[in-house]
């Protein structure tokens, strides 16, 4: 057994768990997070999306205990309690989503594109960042319609800000 | 319409929890004592199981039971069945072979269960049935249902003489015969439809609980329809009876068809909680579900269609063999048949029609409904039959289908079904100016310009959707009614619950079925919650399937809102002291027309419950159920047009353009109209380009993950352009026709038309990837 200790949504979190525990079991199963979700074995569908130090990463293809240490955001972390991430509500406001269940992932991956490309998004752009997320329900189309909509919105508010 | 009634595009209720990691899919249930599950599974395609040794695995870390297919039979647990039964047109019934929920004797595909693990830790389940030692001795397999039905195949089912489950037919073989001899011209195509995996985003999941002192089991599962999953648990496989058996599918992470079979896991899982006294949990990993959800499609199909001098199409005959895999799935019969030949008509008035059907066995995973269910396999045929034929006869592709539109209504078909409603035109015109067809020859010439072939391709659909009459299916073999039941439940202070046997897995139940109940009641949809997916809450319903949701699950609803209504206005004429007649209720009040007299909503419900002054006799309370049975299936059609353009030095398609243009009757939300439409046709472009279940000759699986099967990407999807035609369902009480499998009916035969237009040549398989694409184009030069 390995001890994990890791800043989760902003609080310190500490767990036991075997050497072999991917990042995405300890979050759902040792501290019951379970808005991040597993799609697949092959890190292919990125439902397991969260944010490790500041990046996106599949916490599917991260072990625990390589973890240990670092500062995770999941999708319960992004908002407030009870509030949405201009990624969040654009994906409501363009229906980015159906069953729910690559939603955790597309808008961690989402946050992290926006966090990189800031302001100069474009569909192409949006689509190629979107390869390593794999969604049965939307076609894509609404879900690029919301990053791009967030996009634009979070930059005007950075240009509001300055 | 008001802001949130029918017709309005309004954000949806569910997605809050969606978006911040609060949706409660089986996976994420925790119940105490809860343990983890692995299933043993043949490596094999075929064999016999010579022995299961458990002894080394038993005394492993952290195990507390390992279960095989000889106790699961010893404790009476029944096969898993198919419930639709299909004659031969021989008359006898088909030949289903048992499934057992766990392999006793034989396996007969890669990812047959043989033995169970349950364990403290998934990993030391898994490491315990890595010590579990089967022996097996293989037998020969067969993959492909045309060599499965040669003499001398090797034999799956004792009861499936050269594995033939029947051999059906409908339509009239003389007729259709005679018009194929006296025709001007005669179009002749082999058609494939390829194997496909369902992939919802979610894995299969079962959580199961049993009670011993109550005697009595609890079931999460992923389940598109869980009274059903009760009934066919309890009824015949006999698990529990029904008041012992709670099922509870709640969020479900996608079905497409495939979360709608009961499973060997589900059974097992239930069954194993009994035998090792804890709560057993089961997730399917992405592998196992490439290996065990039931696969879509696989048909292979001999085609002739005859044509007058006027290009009138007068027949229509039709030869295919289905590949239902090594087990009768729960649907699999009707899914070839009744599913797939009645919808042979398309859009088009054909005389005579006839079409022959042979299922068949082989060492596969099970093949059942995958979105659209039949109707794809119509359409793909179809249209790529239609589309040949204009290239053979020289008539543009819009013109032929012009020539042949049903243009009057109902009209009759040859193949069962009675069209109610419908204007193919429209859709037509609709999608070819969207499209801008007419320029398109300037695009092509722009596109050779820069050394690419491009093409434009369309397909006109049918599908039959809203299933269905029981009466007319149980006629047909179904072993169940297909209504829907409703139950509206006003509370003492006029917010609404709305109990309901459909299920949502992504379709937004929550938000369009409180749209129907503020459109009708004044309520604001945030005082309506939706109750789904229990058996302990909902009456008996029959679940989500065939985009039934709306125009059958619906409809019951109206049925209990018109008894709700009615109730209301009787209380609302005695507490005003007017006549019942003159009540109407609107923008949430009950009024007195022609008066200023009202009463706000919730003061007649509060009426209703504190009961001091109601019409003599009346019972209090204000809630009421309904059963509504469907009187005919629905008709939803539409035109789609790709436009591609193809790099002729690596055969990779580009999708430049792509249209859709349907008419689904009237539309409750158009915003998640739009989401199933855009979300079908990825998966119809994925059927056309990407995916493809492949198995090698002795039936290992090569394509059994997301590396080795091409699941469609952003990147390798257009957006896409959308309109809407409507003619209103004369059939059901809200005009409602059902969107949700059309994108995936009508852009396989789209795309490819387009691809072969561009290439020149008609001989392309799906999926048309870039090196299929690209030989094509080579053997045509």
């Amino acid at each position: 057994m390995a001890k994990v200790t890791l800043t989760v949504n902003g609080r310190t979190v500490s767990g036991d768990c075997e050497e072999r525990t991917l990042l995405v079991h300890f979050i759902r199963e040792k501290l019951g997070l379970t808005g991040t979700h597993v799609g697949c074995d092959t890190s292919q569908c990125g439902a397991c999306v969260v944010h490790m130090d500041g990046h996106s990463v599949k916490s599917c293809s991260i072990l625990a205990v390589q973890a240990s240490g670092s500062t995770v955001t999941t999708i319960e972390g992004l908002a407030g309690q009870g509030e949405l991430h201009p990624v969040q509500a654009a994906f409501k406001e363009h229906h980015g989503l159906q069953c729910g269940f690559c939603t955790p992932g597309m808008v961690m991956t989402a946050v992290d594109m926006i966090n990189r490309h800031g302001g100069n998004l474009d569909e192409a752009t949006v689509r190629a960042e979107l390869e390593g997320n794999i969604c049965r329900c939307t076609g894509y189309h609404n879900i690029v319609k919301a990053v791009l909509a967030a996009d634009a919105e979070m930059s005007a508010g950075r240009q509001a800000a300055e | 319409m008001g802001i949130e009634g029918i017709g309005a595009r309004v954000t949806r209720k569910e997605d809050k929890r969606f978006l911040t990691g609060k949706g409660r899919y089986t996976d994420d249930m925790v119940v105490p004592g809860m343990k983890y599950a692995y299933f043993i599974r043949s490596p094999h395609a075929h064999a016999r199981i010579l022995s299961i040794d458990t002894a080394a695995a038993q005394a492993m870390p952290g195990v507390i039971g390992i279960l095989d297919g000889k106790q699961l039979l010893a404790d009476g647990i029944g096969n898993l069945i198919c419930g639709w039964m299909i004659h031969s047109k021989d008359g006898s019934p088909m030949k289903m072979g048992a499934w057992r929920p766990l392999a006793a004797d034989t396996v007969r595909y890669v990812g047959d269960a043989v033995a169970i693990v349950v364990a403290d830790t998934l990993g030391e389940a898994r490491d315990a049935a890595e010590a579990v030692v089967v022996e097996y001795q293989p037998l020969d397999a067969v993959i492909e249902a045309v060599d499965a039905l040669k003499d001398g195949a090797p034999q799956l089912h004792p009861e499936a003489a050269n594995n033939l489950i029947f051999d059906w037919q409908i339509g009239d073989a003389s007729s259709t015969d005679k018009a194929i001899a006296e025709a001007a011209h005669v179009t002749t195509i082999e058609i494939h439809n390829n194997r496909l995996a369902p992939n919802p985003m979610e894995p299969r999941a079962t959580l199961g609980i049993y009670d011993g002192a109550e005697d009595h089991f609890t079931c999460y599962t992923t389940s598109q329809n869980p009274h059903v999953a009760r009934l066919v648990m309890s009824a015949f496989y006999n698990v529990a009876p029904e008041n012992k058996l709670r099922v509870i599918a709640p969020d479900v992470g996608g079905g497409f068809g495939s979360k709608i079979f009961i499973y060997p896991e589900e059974v097992v899982c239930l069954w194993a909680s009994k035998k090792t006294g804890v709560p057993v949990k089961w997730t399917s990993d992405r592998t196992e579900a490439f290996l065990t959800d039931a696969h879509g499609r696989d048909h292979v199909s001999q085609v002739k269609m005859a044509f007058d001098a006027d290009n009138r199409i007068t027949a229509l005959k039709v030869d295919t063999d289905a590949n239902l895999g090594a087990y009768m799935s729960l649907f699999s019969s009707s899914v070839p048949t009744y599913l797939y030949a009645t919808l042979l008509s398309g859009q088009y008035a054909i005389p005579a029609i006839h079409a022959n059907v042979r299922t068949v066995y082989t060492n596969t995973a099970p093949v059942d409904a995958y979105r659209g269910a039949g109707r794809p396999e119509a359409t793909f045929l179809l249209e790529r039959t239609v589309e040949t034929a204009a290239r053979e006869l020289g008539v543009s592709p819009a013109e032929l289908r012009r020539i042949n539109f049903i243009r009057e209504f109902p009209h009759q078909t040859p193949v069962i079904m009675n069209y109610d409603a419908g204007d193919y035109e429209a859709s037509l015109n609709a999608a070819m100016a969207a499209a801008d067809w007419n320029g398109f020859a300037a695009r092509k010439a722009e596109a050779a310009g820069r050394g690419k072939k491009r093409g434009i391709g369309m397909s006109c659909y049918i599908e039959a959707c809203g299933i269905a009459p029981s009466a007319a299916v149980g006629s047909l073999g179904a072993g169940v009614g297909l209504w829907e039941s409703a139950e509206v439940r006003v509370n003492a202070v006029g917010t609404v619950e709305v109990l309901t046997g459909s299920h949502s897995h992504g379709q937004g139940h929550e938000t369009t079925f409180a749209q129907l109940v503020a459109e009708r009641l004044g309520v604001p949809i945030d005082n309506v919650n939706i109750v789904h997916g229990d058996t302990d809450k909902v009456q008996m319903g029959m679940g989500t399937y065939g985009s039934r949701s709306g125009a059958v699950g619906m409809s019951a609803i109206v049925k209990a809102l018109d008894k709700v209504e009615a109730k209301a206005k009787k209380i609302a004429a005695h507490l005003m002291e007017a006549d019942e007649s003159d009540i109407v209720l609107e923008n949430g009040e009950l009024k007195v027309a022609g008066t200023d007299k009202a009463l706000p909503w919730f003061q007649v419900a509060l009426a209703a419950y504190t009961a001091h002054n109601l019409p003599s006799g009346m019972e209090p309370g204000l809630k009421e159920g309904a059963f509504y049975d469907p009187s005919n299936f629905t008709f939803p059609a539409g035109c789609y047009i790709a436009e591609v353009e193809i790099d002729p030095d690596t055969g990779t398609t580009d999708i430049v353009q792509f249209v859709a243009a349907d008419d689904f009757g009237n539309i409750i939300n158009p915003m998640i109209v739009e989401g199933q439409v855009h979300g079908g046709i990825a998966q119809g472009i994925g059927q056309a380009l990407l995916e493809g279940v492949h198995y090698d000759e002795n039936g290992q699986l090569l394509t059994a993950s997301f590396m080795d099967y091409a699941m469609p990407r952003a990147d390798d999807l257009p957006s896409f352009k959308l309109s809407h035609q409507n003619t209103p369902c004369p059939g059901n009480p809200l005009g409602i026709k059902g969107c949700g499998e059309a994108g995936a009916i009508g852009s396989p035969p789209a795309l490819i038309n387009a691809i072969t237009d561009a290439i020149g040549t008609n001989a392309l398989t799906m999926p048309a990837t870039p090196q299929k694409v690209w030989k094509a184009l080579q053997s045509a030069h």
